[in-house]
């Protein structure tokens, strides 16, 4: 029973994961993407519709990559080069991926495609409760594992991460130091757009081997509250996404189990946990615990008057 | 002695405002070369300038006899010019380390920590100083903070520095154990731009002095062809200056006294701990110490802005620990805060209605729920005069009205319900010298007329001209009061340090 629902955690936490890790990255150099949800459709969609034509699951991943690199991009040509509002330009944004997957995808719905298959690791995936949840998964859990891992050496261990987040922090003292300001911030978009995108990949290739409109349901809007409750940490991003994902799995499993309770309610839950999640972790930046980027939400311009 | 680079006509302007006119000056290796002019004349512009962050609209930057552009600060860098900015260009939730490893150069994308730890250790120690490189920045103090930013500079190897008012945030002592380092490296061959507004300073430093007003360079003088009347006369020029005389001395009647205040900042940490201080009818009471020790905490408190912990706060008897911000105003305290363009005006509102923003529920400004258009424009033009504000045209945002007359808009306002204390913060900081005396004139008549006046401010200067008393503060506590007409600037400055005098 506890390995049967830590598997759907892990399954279900995972889309979350990634979302929320693009979502980190792209906070980390100072910007705020409200675009989050859009961009997981943008990837839904471009990796099933990859994956269906050419029959190749990398590719559809490497798609939805892609194509979500390229739809955060205009949130990066907005924010950083035109110095735009963000959060206006990211709310567009999802509005955006919202709208256009609906339209593009009407000849993919009700298509079917062979969604990932599960490997088993050997002897790690032999241990006992968490083996199975953690380790007899598919390819893009496997990797978003090593994702986590990369993305916290990767801030805390090489220049360009700390760069990076010098850029966030303050990107006046990164120009200073000679730091590409413009460059860092529109790569960290489009990359954690990026791998947003992914993240809307596995529901679409991986969760439920089809495309449905709208299949991101609101997982966008989680991923970016789950920032904050991460305190901007890609590791602290694994334990919320799986909370997340655990909820959602226990939810479904209630409903299996036909309790009186209505569904409706049931699949309020998540939901409902984003807005507690949200209050408390708001609580705690007023008590100046905040590791929120110094920078977050401000356009930069050098020749803003000091 | 070889130049080192050479800027010629160099011309910049931001929408609505001249920041460069006309300047040209330039730099020898190996020298300390200072950059005087009042708030305003254009020093950080052309600083930023020649460090990369400001595109000139015209002129040109020579080394040698090569002609550089500078598309960012980036160039600058490779050319081995770095500059401490006078707000610091530091990440405060970064470790000391991390704010170091950001800065250098030509090192692997993966760190060799051990070896650089080292490296940056050594250069800490040169200096005599004594930091734990992984504490995060906002926990130093001002002071340490600049030194990491010069350790930054001396370990990315630049080969000009400058400078911009280092010695703002820093006692008397740490001055000159500054100068003694800039000394130094000066030997070592470097050349260095020292910027600052304080006489005593230029003459004990500098190699030469370029003097800038009004964005343009007026001239440049060797050691030696100048003296401090000569420096002084240069910087303002035939600028008239009003003319006022030191208040009466004061009664012995208190009207505000402080006991064990208390506040607690959002990190936690205590800006005041048990901060007493006491005001007297007609006094001017300077509050010395470096920034970042409180003043701003007490200034916020004593107008009811921020939350007390615990302590007492008594105005002519009336406890006001706990009051807002109206009910301190109606209690007769008037504020004048640091930050005049955010805190101090609603920038995009006219004149008018930035001179009725604390009184415009009396009902000289209103008929019934409504505005009385007339009555305030009246009071407009009334204040217009008395306070002599170069107003602009009528209904036009205050924003666009120089530091000078932003600065007396709020005055005006303040002092216009004949306040019993006033709170100044920082008042002069940004000034040009004429504005600045108005103010030095306007606290002076107040007190004659029985205001009693908390000066806060960092320019000792300042505090030995006008002040009555000056009180020190250092870490959230008062360190001791001292008598500007017998106490040297040594005593002050070590009081200022934390020391208390025996």
């Amino acid at each position: 029973m506890l390995e049967i629902l830590l598997d759907a955690t892990v399954r279900a936490g995972t889309p979350i994961l990634f979302a929320t890790l693009g979502a980190i990255i792209n906070e980390r150099a100072g910007i705020i993407n409200l675009g989050i949800e859009g961009l997981m459709l943008i990837g839904a969609l471009s990796g099933f519709a990859a994956t269906f034509v050419s029959g190749n699951l990398l590719f559809g991943v490497i798609a939805a990559f892609i194509a979500a690199f390229l739809a955060g991009s205009i949130h990066a040509l907005i924010c950083v080069q035109l110095r735009g509002n963000q959060i206006v330009s990211g709310l567009a944004l999802t509005m955006f991926g919202v709208g256009s997957t609906a339209l593009f995808g009407r000849g993919m719905v009700g298509q079917t495609i062979d969604g990932f298959e599960r490997h088993a690791v050997p002897l790690l995936s032999q241990l006992p409760v968490v083996g199975k949840a953690f380790f007899h998964q598919d390819w893009l859990i496997y990797f978003s594992f090593l994702l986590v891992v990369k993305i916290w050496f990767f801030f805390y261990h090489t220049r360009w991460g700390l760069a990076l987040r010098t850029v966030g922090e303050n990107p006046a003292a990164a120009d200073a130091c000679g730091i590409p300001v413009n460059l860092y911030r529109f790569l960290a978009i489009a990359c954690g757009s990026g791998f947003v995108g992914i993240g809307g990949a596995y529901l679409s290739l991986a969760s439920t081997p089809m495309w449905i409109e709208n299949m991101s349901a609101g997982r966008g809007w989680i991923a970016v509250a789950l920032v904050i409750f991460a305190g901007w940490s890609s590791v602290r991003a694994l334990f919320g996404a799986y909370l997340f994902g655990g909820i959602t799995a226990m939810q479904l499993r209630f409903q299996a189990m036909g309790t009186t309770i209505s569904a409706h309610i049931l699949q309020m839950l998540p939901y409902f946990f984003t807005i507690v999640v949200l209050v408390i972790s708001t609580l705690r930046l007023q008590k100046g615990a905040s590791q929120q980027p110094g920078n977050l939400g401000l356009p930069y311009d050098r020749e803003d008057r000091k | 002695m070889p130049r080192l680079l050479q800027l010629q006509h160099i011309r910049k302007t931001f929408p609505g405002v001249v920041a460069l006119d006309d300047v040209s000056f330039d730099i020898a290796t190996g020298e300390i070369h200072t950059l005087l002019g009042e708030n305003g004349a254009g020093k950080s512009t052309l600083m930023n300038v020649l460090t990369g962050f400001y595109a000139p609209d015209s002129g040109s930057i020579y080394q040698g006899e090569q002609k550089i552009r500078f598309a960012s600060p980036r160039d600058s860098l490779a050319l081995g010019i770095g500059m401490v900015h006078q707000h610091f260009m530091l990440v405060p939730a970064h470790s000391i380390l991390e704010n170091i490893l950001v800065a250098l150069q030509n090192v692997p994308l993966l760190f060799p920590r051990r070896q650089l730890r080292d490296r940056i250790y050594q250069t800490i120690e040169e200096f005599g100083l004594d930091l734990n490189l992984d504490t995060p920045v906002w926990k130093l103090s001002i002071g340490a903070q600049q030194w990491i930013e010069l350790i930054k500079l001396l370990m990315r190897d630049c080969r000009l520095l400058i400078l911009d008012e280092p010695t703002a945030v820093l006692t008397p002592q740490e001055t000159e154990k500054l100068f003694t380092v800039l000394s130094k490296l000066k030997q070592q061959g470097k050349s260095i731009i020292f910027i600052s507004h304080k006489m005593r300073e230029v003459m004990k430093i500098s190699d030469r002095v370029t003097i800038l007003k009004k964005g343009r360079s007026i001239a440049t003088l060797e050691r030696g062809a100048f003296d401090q009347n000569k420096l002084a006369t240069l910087m303002i020029g035939n600028d008239s200056i009003p003319e006022w005389q030191k208040s009466l001395p004061f009664s012995d009647e208190l009207i505000l006294e402080i006991e064990n205040l208390s506040v607690r900042n959002e990190r936690g940490l205590a800006d005041l701990d048990n901060f007493n201080l006491q005001l007297k009818k007609g006094e001017i009471l300077g509050i010395a110490g470096i920034a970042g020790n409180g003043q701003k905490a007490l200034a916020e408190a004593l107008t009811g802005l921020i939350k007390v912990d615990s302590g007492r706060v008594m105005a002519a008897g009336t406890d006001i620990t706990r009051s807002c911000a109206r009910s301190s105003y109606i209690a007769g305290i008037a504020h004048i805060p640091e930050d005049r363009k955010a805190v101090g005006i609603a920038p995009d509102l006219s004149l008018d209605e930035n001179l009725i923003l604390k009184n415009f529920r009396d009902p000289r400004f209103r008929h019934g729920i409504f505005q009385s258009r007339s009555a305030i424009r009246r009071n407009a033009e009334e204040k217009i005069d008395q306070f002599a504000i170069k107003a602009g045209p009528k209904g036009s945002p205050v924003r666009l009205l120089s530091g000078g007359n932003i600065q007396k808009v709020i005055i005006a306002r303040e002092l216009s319900e004949h306040p019993t204390v006033l709170v100044a913060l920082y008042p002069t900081r940004g000034l040009d010298i004429g504005s600045a005396e108005y103010v030095h004139k306007v606290i002076a008549e107040g007190a004659g007329n029985g205001m009693g006046t908390i000066l806060i401010s960092e320019d000792l200067d300042e505090l030995y001209k006008i002040s009555d008393r000056i009180a020190v503060i250092f870490r959230g506590q008062l360190i001791g009061y001292a008598d500007p007409a017998t106490a040297s600037r040594e005593q002050i400055g070590l009081m200022m340090s934390g020391e208390v005098p025996q």
